[in-house]
């Protein structure tokens, strides 16, 4: 649809159902898809709480998004980046989260992880080489 | 790659401030505005970890600091205020804007 | 420079809209071309001709109207978070059957791939939030 392709980020640094920017960003990422640019998310601060395994809104009678992380793969968006730091903060590692997986088209649709746990170090040097960072 | 980090809440609020030193590399830019500008101000809390920042510039947005009654002379060392034209250009200056919103 | 700008948060609650609006104005002095302001989240209120603050406040909504139409500016209300939130123009009066419509002057409602487009064809966007 575009002929550049930008290194698009979206920054998500906070946790759902409290309020509303996580579902309305993850709304962005979904439509972006089409787009075909170079897509990032990065999950930072309480943006991990997102990818918590096991959410359920039964009896809060909210909106549950939280399977819309799993179809992320079917979108094309296999980058999600989790700061390890946040993760360890907040009391939680990587087995607290949704497995959330892509299929490679180019490696006879292996299945691989789409979450990519990484240090704030590592993770700064990810951000400084976009050309556009989304926050929401 | 330089990148200008923008701050707009209270470090003693919200945790922007504090996650955007941990991502501001050396060479780039922090603009501190809206209730960000209380992070600006010297002897607080979080000016030490402002003066360790090292290679990262300093900007507060002087209309904000102007309207919440602080005087440039109870700003912390280092910090360079600048108007709105000075944002733009700061985000001009910069190859990405990163909004810690 | 081309800037596209993405406001996040409604009028009067936060200086969200505030801080877009001063930005968007000392860019546009000093040369620069805004090719979109687009308004997501609760700063679709930012779209609603309805509001009426007192006259010794500034007005944010028309504000906005007035330096859009100053500068032929693109003024954005994210379709989906406006149909949330309950801004309207005549269209999405018609489709969802509503009885009024409130879209202000000058801005326009429409889908969120025109802040996708707006990363695309920007050089630098500019996040104002909460």
């Amino acid at each position: 649809m575009s002929e550049t392709i930008k290194k698009f980020m979206y920054l998500n640094r906070r946790a759902p159902y409290g309020t509303i920017y996580a579902w309305e960003s993850l709304e962005v990422v979904l439509i972006g898809a089409a787009f075909d640019q170079d897509v990032s998310l990065a999950f930072i601060g309480d943006g991990v709480y997102q990818l918590l395994e096991g959410q359920d809104t039964s009896e809060s009678d909210m909106k549950n998004f939280s399977t819309t992380y799993k179809a992320l793969g079917d979108y094309d968006v296999t980058k999600l980046y989790v700061e390890k730091e946040s993760l360890e903060e907040r009391g939680l590692t990587l087995d607290d989260l949704m497995p959330l997986t892509w299929e490679d088209e180019d490696d006879d649709w292996a299945e691989k992880d789409s979450i990519r746990l990484v240090s704030r170090a590592e993770l700064a040097d990810v951000l400084d080489d976009q050309d556009i960072v989304y926050s929401f | 790659m330089s990148t200008l980090h923008t701050v707009n809440k209270s470090p003693f609020e919200k945790n922007s401030l504090a996650d955007c030193l941990g991502y501001a590399k050396e060479g780039s830019a922090v603009l501190m505005y809206e209730d960000g500008v209380y992070g600006a101000m010297k002897g607080n809390a979080v000016a030490e970890k402002v003066a360790a920042a090292s290679g990262v510039k300093f900007y507060a947005l002087g209309p904000d600091l102007k309207a919440r009654g602080i005087s440039e002379e109870k700003l912390a060392e280092g910090i360079e205020v600048v108007d709105y034209a000075g944002f733009v250009n700061l985000a001009v200056e910069n190859d990405i804007v990163s909004a810690w919103v | 420079m081309k800037f596209a700008i993405q406001v996040n948060e409604g009028p009067y609650q936060h200086q969200a809209t505030d801080s877009a609006y001063q930005f968007a104005k000392a860019a546009l002095d000093a040369g620069h071309e805004i090719m979109r302001v687009f308004f997501y989240h609760d700063g679709v209120n930012n779209g609603t001709n309805l509001t009426t603050p007192p006259q010794d406040d500034r007005n944010i909504v028309n504000r906005w109207s007035e330096l859009g139409k100053a500068h032929d500016l693109d003024l954005v209300v994210c379709v989906a978070a406006a149909q949330r939130r309950g801004i309207v123009d005549e269209g999405e009066m018609q489709r969802n059957g509503k009885d009024a419509q409130n879209i202000a002057d000058g801005f326009r409602i429409s889908g969120l791939g025109q802040l996708i487009e707006a990363g695309i064809q920007s050089e630098r966007l500019m996040v104002f939030g909460d």
